[in-house]
């Protein structure tokens, strides 16, 4: 198909990965003029959506376990200090060696110089948000280094030199017609008559991961729960890619946000039910892997865990906003979210997408000024509380949001000339707290009954692309009620 | 019961049939309805776009109006309106410092309903004795069912009108696209999502969409007038305030 000039292209990937290129409408724009991405996007989540609904009906007390998520999550929060230092102590006595990381460069470094000491160059990796969330792969490539994703969807990506779209289904925007041919290009002695049936396609990444496996000395995983009082990793997984990678090279290196402590193993109970009948809709996932520091014989032999903030202190510090990283990145806020199936994840610009995304990635990055791309994530919801309901750690999204829109307009507020939006907003504050203003107008809409515009002038241009206007009444409700003393 | 009409803003500058039907209703109910005349708006849209500082003076006013006013509960016609007086009056007084007039606002949104929820819940009707013989689909709206948890209150009241045709609207939970400035921030998802929506009401047949909250009518509405549909919409209180002598 050949690209002429005005057609959209796919949204632009911005060079960090927690910021896009352009704001959210403009790369939503795009995105809603790929046909193909939404009928793939549409068919993935309404099938996600039925089979998590489906199986949280079944679970009798599904509301008891959403308030002890929450209520273990924010007990976590408020003694994150005290945990991870009984973490860090519990890790190094199982004979595993902690590292802190401030942000994205110090992680990098730190793994690329663990990577190095081994003297290998090539590592393994389990699906990660993490380390998307660093950019790791990019750096260890700059640095010689090669990462192989071995979850087969991130594997997808990764030849494709795509991004991840989703949390949990990194390739939930491409078909299988779309992924044999990415096969063909770039997976090595595939057969050029390779079919887009999906276990052939499974079969084909299998075996190119099976021989990835078997020479790799070293891998890199993140986590998705840690035990702060016996320092024991926790990862969830379906596919058993992730269990080989834990298990067969020497050296084990894990990245880990700091949010995800868990107090004691006895809360794993509680996550463990939690997690997989909201992410895939199952009411087990099929692999958990846990391990604890290094066991002589067995397993990696040497065990590093880094520990990141990259924003979350930050998020912290912020007693409403810090809700946020109660989050256990299930993506069922994705699933649900009417926005997210419309223009899918590569619209957020950042590598977590959806109403998550829309309030974790402002806090992480902060907020760089209205130009900010990240200034337009909270308001890429219509607020219509869809991610609240399937939160299962009830996270109340569009609060955050409705929150984080505050701290937008509060720091243009500095401006000298408001924007447009900012002036409009005063004026009908002005017009709305004092009821003969507010009739003034009314009577001054009246005027709209002789014109009514089919194109209005922006911001409100954006009604008038799709929308009538109403035909303003000939007479308001107030004016009506006094005319009949009483409305009688 | 002395009740209070909250017209809303967009009810009382754009759709004045919503609360002159809602007061219709409530009379012919054999209640008293007062409409406390310095009422403008809940400051919603402020709230939702981020002006908080902004909504202020506008909570204020409302809390001051309706504090003056004498009456036992307060109706609004819109499940969004009765959302933000109830879950972000008092967040927004706090916010500006002014712990009295977040009190006084939990207070008043105490004894403020939704106009279902009135019905169902502090009347104790299903029934309202309405006539209306059209073949209708109702969208649920997000904020009456997420935010207050309507749940099918409206739908009952709807099931028992005499004459009525009711069809179901496949995917009625799912938002339409207004979410007020998001139509007009982020209008090509917004249309995008209307269009699915006013797709979906089309399937039903139905010659009437109605809803509890006339923003998103208003919205829905003019995606199918921009489509020239033969669909109109009407707000729940239009069809419960519909009887043989007075149909809407
Ligand atoms: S915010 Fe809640 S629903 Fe969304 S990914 Fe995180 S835990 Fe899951």
């Amino acid at each position: 198909m050949s690209t002429f000039l005005g057609m959209p292209g796919p949204p632009l990937r911005g060079a960090e990965p927690l910021r896009g290129a352009e704001p959210f409408p403009a790369a939503a724009e795009k995105a809603l003029a790929d046909s193909q991405l939404r009928r793939n996007l549409a068919h993935a989540t309404s099938t996600i959506r039925a089979k998590r609904a489906a199986v949280v009906a079944e679970v009798g007390d599904w509301e008891d376990l959403r308030d002890a998520g929450a209520a273990i999550k924010a007990d976590v929060l408020t003694r994150l200090p005290e945990l991870l230092e009984q973490l860090e102590a519990a890790v190094t006595a199982r004979g595993g060696a902690v590292h802190w990381a401030r942000d994205a460069a110090e992680a990098n470094a730190i793994v690329t110089r663990l990577v190095r000491a081994t003297g290998e160059r090539e590592v393994v990796k389990v699906k990660s948000m993490v380390t998307q969330e660093i950019g790791l792969n990019e750096h260890l490539a700059s640095e010689g280094i090669a990462a192989v994703e071995t979850d087969l969807a991130e594997l997808i990506v990764q030849l494709g030199h795509d991004w991840p779209s989703h949390i949990l289904v990194p390739a939930i925007h491409l078909n299988r017609t779309e992924i044999r041919d990415i096969f063909r290009r770039e997976m090595p002695g595939v057969p050029a008559d390779l079919s887009d049936d999906p276990r052939i396609l499974a079969m084909a990444a299998r075996e190119h991961l099976r021989r990835k496996f078997l020479s790799a000395k070293v891998a890199i995983s993140g986590a998705n729960f840690a035990i702060a009082d016996t320092g024991t990793l926790a990862v969830v997984e379906s596919e058993g890619n992730g269990r080989m990678c834990l298990t067969l090279p020497d050296t084990l290196i894990t990245v880990m946000g700091i949010e995800k402590l868990l107090p004691t193993f006895a809360d794993l109970e509680v996550f463990l039910q939690l997690l997989p009948r909201s992410s895939t809709g199952e009411r087990m996932n099929p692999y958990t892997s846990l391990w604890t520091g290094v066991t002589p014989g067995d397993g990696p032999q040497e065990f590093h865990l880094v520990l990141l903030d990259n924003g979350r202190t930050r998020a912290l510090a912020d007693q409403v906003g810090r809700a946020a990283l109660h989050c256990i990145r299930c993506s069922a806020c994705l699933n649900v979210c009417p926005v997210y199936e419309r223009t899918g994840g590569h619209a957020y610009g950042s590598v977590y997408p959806g109403p998550i995304g829309a309030v974790l990635t402002p806090q992480l990055t902060g907020i760089d000024g209205p130009g900010d791309p990240n200034a337009s994530l909270p308001y890429a919801s219509t607020l219509c509380g869809a991610c609240y309901d399937v939160c299962p750690v009830k996270i109340d999204i569009p609060a955050l949001l409705v929150e984080l829109r505050a701290r937008v307009v509060d720091a243009e507020r500095g401006r000298k000339v408001p924007g447009g939006w900012a002036a409009a907003m005063k004026a009908a504050a002005w017009v709305m707290s004092d009821p003969r203003r507010f009739a003034a107008a009314e009577r001054a809409l009246g005027l709209g009954r002789l014109v009514r515009p089919r194109r209005l002038p922006p911001p409100f241009s954006g009604w008038t692309r799709s929308r009538d206007l109403p035909v303003p009444p000939r007479q308001s409700f107030r004016s009506w009620w006094h005319s009949q003393r009483g409305g009688r | 019961m002395r009740i209070a009409l909250i017209a809303t803003c967009l009810g009382d500058a754009l759709f004045p049939s919503v609360p002159r039907a809602t007061a219709r209703l409530l009379r012919r109910l054999g209640h008293e309805v007062v409409f406390p005349a310095g009422q403008t708006c809940c400051g919603q849209m402020h709230v939702n776009t981020g002006y908080l500082a902004e909504a202020l003076p506008v909570v204020r006013h409302h809390v001051e109006v309706f504090s003056a006013a004498d009456f036992d509960v307060a109706v609004v016609p819109s499940g969004s309106c009765t959302g933000s007086i109830r879950h972000q009056h008092a967040m927004v007084a706090r916010r500006g410092g002014d712990e009295p007039l977040a009190r006084r606002a939990t207070e008043l949104a105490g004894r403020t309903y939704e106009l279902s929820e009135l019905l169902a819940d502090v009347l104790g009707v299903t029934d309202v004795g309405a006539y209306y013989p059209h073949r209708v689909t109702y969208h649920p709206t997000c904020h009456s069912l997420r935010m207050l948890r309507v749940g099918d209150k409206p739908l009952e009241l709807l099931r028992a009108v005499e004459g009525i045709e009711l069809a179901e609207l496949p995917g009625a939970e799912e938002c339409c696209g207004f979410g007020g400035t998001f139509a007009l921030k982020n209008s090509a998802t917004s249309s995008a999502m209307l269009a699915d929506k006013t797709a979906r009401i089309l399937s039903t047949g139905a010659t009437v969409c109605s809803a509890g909250d006339a923003s998103c009518l208003m919205h829905i509405g003019g995606g199918l007038s921009r489509d020239h549909a033969p669909v109109k919409t009407v707000h729940l209180a239009e069809i419960l305030a519909s009887t043989r002598e007075d149909p809407a």
